[in-house]
């Protein structure tokens, strides 16, 4: 692959070339849980992306649903039908489909809050290494706070703050910028302490005070030349963080102040379910939670491995 | 390239003020920087200390003339990179003043400093930390050109870079490179191509040549000779090897404990020194005639700037010290010779002659 990109000059393909010709590439070619991690996040992501393509029924279609069909378990027991691979739920939906569609909402949340938090966590950061002083006090002393309470805690909070603040019937449609909110706003602790942490020693660095010899502007200085030397293990943590997301959104909707059941994440999923547990129908929520824990644990996996990889002393 | 060699010396004629006297390219007056590293407000008022100041820079004059090349020289912590850090602004200064070809620059916020700027550049000591390691070369060279609006257009912007990198010896071709591709001693001359982009009169050079290998130190110093002699540069250079600086300065001044004690032609400084702490610095320079002169190890530390001793600040380690040293500041006075110390014994004429010293043998490979 890469000696077919050698006579290629372009920058794209010499970026790719350097890639799979690099310590990264190498150290992923020998770690088979990373590639099956890998393999496993891809596999979601796909679903994800081609959710309605590659899901056997459409479960928000209300014409294919019928209740005949309710309560049927997974294809290989008996009374199972080969239609429904994992099974039915109470109204007739199959679980796989609601799985596909669910992983679909769980990680479109998991990374909008995931970006949500890392802006605000790199840009506070940021200032805060940067300028230090009175405004470094002040976000630090934020931050602190805000890390002596569990971060799902801070999350239901601003959740019922935000749900307090807009109007009921408006609520169903918010409900996504909610959760993104709830979970972005409770979750950039980390990366602000982080980034302060590595621009306070970029900053004392020669380059930025050739950059202030120069006369360039501290903002200037602070994007072009700092961002960029501290966002090496933000990529780390913004993998790790992804997976944490995701389980605070399952949390939140498994308590009922996350996604309604018309629009079921797997945390909703898990939570409808979980009613029908004890009556013998397993596998409405088993299957979504087995979903749940393969996506956290394969994402998990490669934020472990990629924090390793990019760490010089390790290798 | 000869032509513009020429007019770019041209407008290098010697700047002179009213009465026909030539105007120095730097002059610093009174110079001082004072850093606070008190503890917390809260933990001073507890245990009762009182406010922490560090005198880095306490009090400095000299001047330095156009074209000229300026050796400050001293040991670890007496204030050298302080100085640099004040006259390129990244500091300000607690007091004094510092002018630029009779401009007072000295604590000028950096819009107002802007046109300055352009006119005085810095080159750094540790050339692996001097260049961001995230830009290409041809980028980190064009910073200047840019940010001071010195070429129109991507293609004249190339090709300032590429003639500055052939300038500093260097492949026009190097700037797709990335830092981490180079050398130490190729990156202190991607240093200087930068420093040199915005076509300055001024380079403070904040010991250039101590984090590289001794064989390519040589070459950097002579690159730098050259480069003073194409464009008439201005330098003041920081180094605490003190062959070096005599081979290249044209006057030097010694620094203890953020002061100035002796300013001398290098030749006089080396052949003479008068202050005593000068004669200690210079009886550490090796020597490899193996004279068989009879050498004073270096006795003591440098004191704490926080809490000077009083008096003359070099009087704990000087052999000839009396009361009145211990006591009085001693200010610095000329000498007929060109020679400026800041001696008590000196001035009484109480310290007997140093013994004339051999020159330090040139370092090895240097133009």
């Amino acid at each position: 692959m890469a000696d077919t990109n050698m006579t290629s000059g372009s920058g794209f393909m010499d970026g790719m070339r350097r890639f799979f010709d690099g310590d990264i590439w190498y150290s992923f070619t020998r770690s088979p849980v990373t590639m099956v991690a890998a393999a496993i996040t891809f596999l979601y992501f796909f679903m994800a992306a081609f959710g309605p393509l590659v899901a056997p029924h459409d479960p928000f279609d209300l014409a294919s649903i019928t209740l005949l069909d309710a309560s049927l378990p997974p294809a290989w027991m008996e009374y199972g039908d080969p239609r429904f691979l994992l099974g039915t739920d109470i109204q007739g939906r199959d679980v796989l489909s609601a799985i596909i569609y669910g992983s679909r909402v769980s990680l479109l949340i998991g990374f909008a809050s995931v970006i949500l938090s890392l802006i605000l966590g790199v840009g506070l950061g940021l200032i805060s290494g940067f300028v230090g002083g009175a405004i470094d006090a002040f976000i630090m002393r934020v931050a602190e706070i805000q890390l002596s309470f569990p971060s799902i805690l801070i999350a239901l909070l601003i959740n019922g703050v935000l749900r307090g603040v807009i109007e009921l019937q408006n609520q169903a449609d918010l409900a996504y910028a909610v959760l993104i909110l709830s979970i972005g706003l409770s979750n950039w602790v980390q990366y602000a302490r982080t980034v302060r942490g590595s621009t306070m020693v970029e900053r004392n660095k020669e380059y930025v005070q050739a950059a202030h010899v120069i006369g360039i502007r501290p903002v200037l200085i602070m994007w072009r030349h700092i961002l960029p030397n501290v966002l090496g293990p933000v990529l780390v943590i913004a993998t790790i963080q992804l997976a944490l997301a995701i389980i605070a959104e399952a949390t939140l909707s498994f308590l009922g102040v996350g996604l309604p059941p018309t629009e079921p994440s797997l945390g909703t999923l898990i939570r409808v379910g979980n009613d029908y547990l004890f009556s013998g129908e397993w596998w409405i929520t088993i299957f979504p939670g087995a979903a749940l824990a393969i996506l956290v644990l394969a994402v998990n996996l490669l934020g472990d491995w990629l924090r390793d990889a990019l760490n010089p002393k390790l290798r | 390239m000869a032509e513009a060699v020429a007019k770019k010396r041209e407008a290098r004629a010697k700047i002179r003020d009213a009465g026909g006297h030539e105007v120095a390219m730097l002059k610093v007056q009174g110079l001082k920087r004072y850093f606070d590293v008190s503890a917390p407000w809260l933990n001073r008022m507890i245990e009762r200390q009182p406010k922490q100041i560090l005198r880095a820079v306490d009090g400095i004059d000299f001047e330095i003339g156009q074209g000229e090349t300026f050796g400050l020289v001293g040991e670890s912590g007496c204030g050298k990179s302080t100085v640099a850090r004040l006259i390129v602004g990244l500091y300000g200064p607690t007091e004094g003043s510092i002018e630029l070809e009779g401009r007072d620059i000295a604590g000028l916020s950096r819009q107002q400093m802007a046109p300055m700027r352009r006119r005085l550049q810095m080159i750094f000591q540790d050339p692996y930390a001097s260049l961001n390691p995230r830009w290409r070369v041809r980028d980190i060279i064009a910073e200047p050109i840019r940010a001071f609006d010195l070429a129109k257009g991507q293609a004249a912007i190339d090709a300032r870079v590429g003639d500055l990198l052939e300038t500093v010896k260097l492949n026009a071709r190097d700037g797709e490179k990335y830092p981490h591709e180079f050398s130490g001693g190729q990156r202190q001359r991607i240093s200087i191509a930068r420093a040199l982009a915005s076509e300055p009169e001024f380079l403070v050079c904040d010991e250039p040549t101590s984090a590289l290998d001794v064989s390519v130190q040589a070459q950097i110093l002579n690159l730098m000779k050259d480069l003073q002699r194409e464009f008439g540069l201005t330098y003041l250079f920081i180094s605490h090897n003190l062959a070096v600086v005599y081979h290249i300065s044209d006057r030097v001044g010694v620094m203890y404990l953020g002061k100035l004690v002796e300013v001398a032609p290098a030749k006089t400084l080396f052949t003479t020194p008068r202050h005593p702490y000068t004669r200690l610095l210079l009886d550490t320079i090796p020597d490899l005639d193996m004279s068989g002169r009879e050498r004073t190890p270096v006795a003591g530390e440098v004191p704490n700037p926080i809490t000077p001793p009083p008096g003359c600040t070099f009087h704990p380690r000087c052999p000839f010290a009396n009361e009145r040293c211990r006591a009085e500041i001693p200010m610095p006075r000329p000498l007929s010779d060109g020679a400026i110390v800041a001696c008590h014994g000196i001035e009484e004429g109480r310290i007997p002659d140093g013994p004339m010293l051999t020159l330090p043998a040139r370092p090895e490979g240097l133009a």
